[in-house]
């Protein structure tokens, strides 16, 4: 498929999604359904606003040390399970079943331990995404087939230039599967810690809307976060299909 | 009877090597597994020695063992009059049954990937690579990845890994067990290219008895396990020799020498008793 052709079609898709939209406005009424004309005015006004501005920043600020910490977490974790057998055998069991764990029953819990600030919502983002980054990172190690390091060896490559130059490319393709994964789900996190308990970021603006009926500024909030995580997912795919490519 | 130019010396040496696995937690072996020898063998320099022997009789083992890659239980390896053991010495180059081209990286990228870490200058590390590639025939494939090649050419690209460090004892391992017949015949036609070319000792470690009477002046033949030498069969081929030798009469009685030797063998490995060819039924 040509580049201009993948633009078209995804210039379809929002114009459906757009009629959509103005379809379920008419039936759920003003209230629960503003318009798509008005709320992009409204979008646009008050984007630049201090007030989204700085929520944005929250947001912001909260989902990079969150991926700052499941990443750097995840990959130890996979790494280390992925490597030596025992801990992987006794370990993966244990991630699957927290992965599969809705982790907002555990919200409150974290809540007690990191508090209503910042940190409560990097934690519950990071909690999040470490699981799936550590399994995926370990399955990516576990798939490396072994005459790849019979050759390195035959090759007369040291341990640390067998790590550089064919462990860690052999496994990138699929660790990067696990960040991209461990993005959306990080991202989640961190707006579910906003929505509840929390004053600040552009999750606690979309509950703050809906107390207080602005139909208009929730869809803004929720136009912005659809479009971040949109662009950004469209952009680690495009790094993981090039990775994959060669494979 | 063997072609080797400088004849009777020895490259490398086997002597009272045996192989002898742990055993497997869980396995519910409770004896540990006797897996290869006692070995005593003298790979002469230039020569192309192939080893046949029923499936695990411990061939790739043998191979491993020889390379530097394990550990011997007992006895000795050496090569060049040096000990080996531990690590894979300078010198020894393997191709593998298993396609160990690298993905990530091109058919050059692949061929230099060896010739990059041992510090050979940028012009002669191009020509070397460059002659390696025209060599296996993969010049117009030099910037494709092996995603887009084919089962032989990937295993081509490791020869060519292989070939372009210079190694003076090529070891291969099954290097075309997953290929069709035909292509293993040309296959076999680019290994005698290969060994004339570089004057290097040929290891093969092969199952099939036509590639082994084929391709090598001298052939072992591995009982089952644990593997030792039961014969070892010189077949006088000239050194100019190619894949139409299959047609000769030597050939055939090579071949119908070494199946006497290891159907009994074989019979083993399948798990019956040994039993004369006649009394079968």
């Amino acid at each position: 498929m040509t580049a201009t052709r993948r633009t078209a079609d995804t210039l379809f898709i929002l114009f459906g999604l757009v009629v959509l939209w103005e379809i379920l406005h008419r039936i759920a009424g003003e209230t629960a359904m503003p318009a798509p004309l008005p709320t992009f005015a409204y979008l646009l006004h008050n984007l630049t606003t201090p007030r989204f501005i700085a929520n944005l920043t929250t947001t912001g600020l909260e989902l990079g040390y969150a991926l700052l910490l499941a990443y750097g977490i995840g990959l130890a974790i996979g790494v280390w399970m992925g490597a030596h057998r025992l801990s992987g055998a006794v370990g993966e069991p244990i991630l699957v079943s927290l992965y599969s764990l809705p982790k907002i029953t555990l919200y409150p819990v974290v809540l007690l331990i990191f508090g209503l600030g910042i940190s409560g919502k990097v934690a519950f983002g990071a909690l999040h995404g470490v699981l799936p980054v550590a399994l995926l990172t370990m399955g990516a190690i576990r798939a490396i087939p072994p005459v790849y390091l019979r050759a390195a060896r035959t090759l007369q490559l040291s341990p640390w230039q067998t790590i550089a130059t064919v462990l860690l490319p052999a496994a990138l393709p699929e660790v990067f599967t696990g960040l991209r994964i461990g993005f959306t789900v990080t991202l989640l996190g961190v707006l579910l810690g906003e929505m509840f308990a929390s004053k600040e970021g552009l999750g606690a603006m979309i509950m703050n809307a809906l107390q207080l009926v602005q139909g208009e500024e929730m869809m803004t909030v929720a136009i912005v976060l659809f479009a971040f995580a949109a662009l950004a997912n469209g952009f680690l795919l495009f790094i993981e299909h090039r990775l994959h490519r060669r494979v | 009877m063997n072609a080797a130019p400088v004849p009777h010396e020895i490259h490398a040496q086997l002597s009272g090597v045996t192989r002898t696995y742990p055993t497997v937690p869980g396995a519910g072996a409770k004896m540990p597994v006797h897996a290869l020898g006692p070995i005593d063998l003298d790979l002469l320099r230039g020569e192309f020695f192939a080893v046949v022997g029923p499936s695990g009789c411990g061939k790739s083992t043998f191979l491993e063992v020889l390379a530097g890659l394990q550990q011997p239980t007992a006895g000795a390896v050496t090569f060049e009059g040096k000990p080996v053991g531990g690590q894979v010495p300078e010198g020894i180059g393997v191709v593998f049954q298993e396609d160990a081209s690298f993905p990530w990286l091109t058919v050059w990228d692949n061929v230099a990937f060896g010739l990059r870490r041992s510090g050979v200058a940028a012009p002669e590390l191009r020509r070397r690579v460059e002659d390696a590639i025209a060599f296996v025939g993969l010049k117009d494939f030099a910037r494709a990845y092996p995603s887009q090649l084919s089962g032989g050419m990937r295993q081509r690209v490791c020869i060519a890994r292989t070939l372009v460090l210079q190694p003076r004892l090529i070891l291969l391992d099954e290097p075309f067990g997953a290929l069709d017949a035909q292509t293993r015949l040309l296959m076999g036609d680019e290994v005698l290219r290969l060994w004339r070319r570089t004057g290097a000792t040929v290891l093969l470690i092969t199952h099939a008895l036509d590639e082994a009477a084929m391709l090598a002046d001298r052939v072992g033949a591995m009982s089952a396990r644990p593997g030792r030498f039961i014969e070892i069969i010189a077949t006088g081929w000239p050194r100019g020799r190619d894949s139409t030798i299959v047609g000769e009469a030597a050939f055939g009685e090579i071949t119908g020498r070494l199946w006497e030797r290891l159907r009994g063998e074989s019979l083993k490995a399948l798990g019956h008793a040994a039993v004369p060819a006649m009394a079968a039924e």
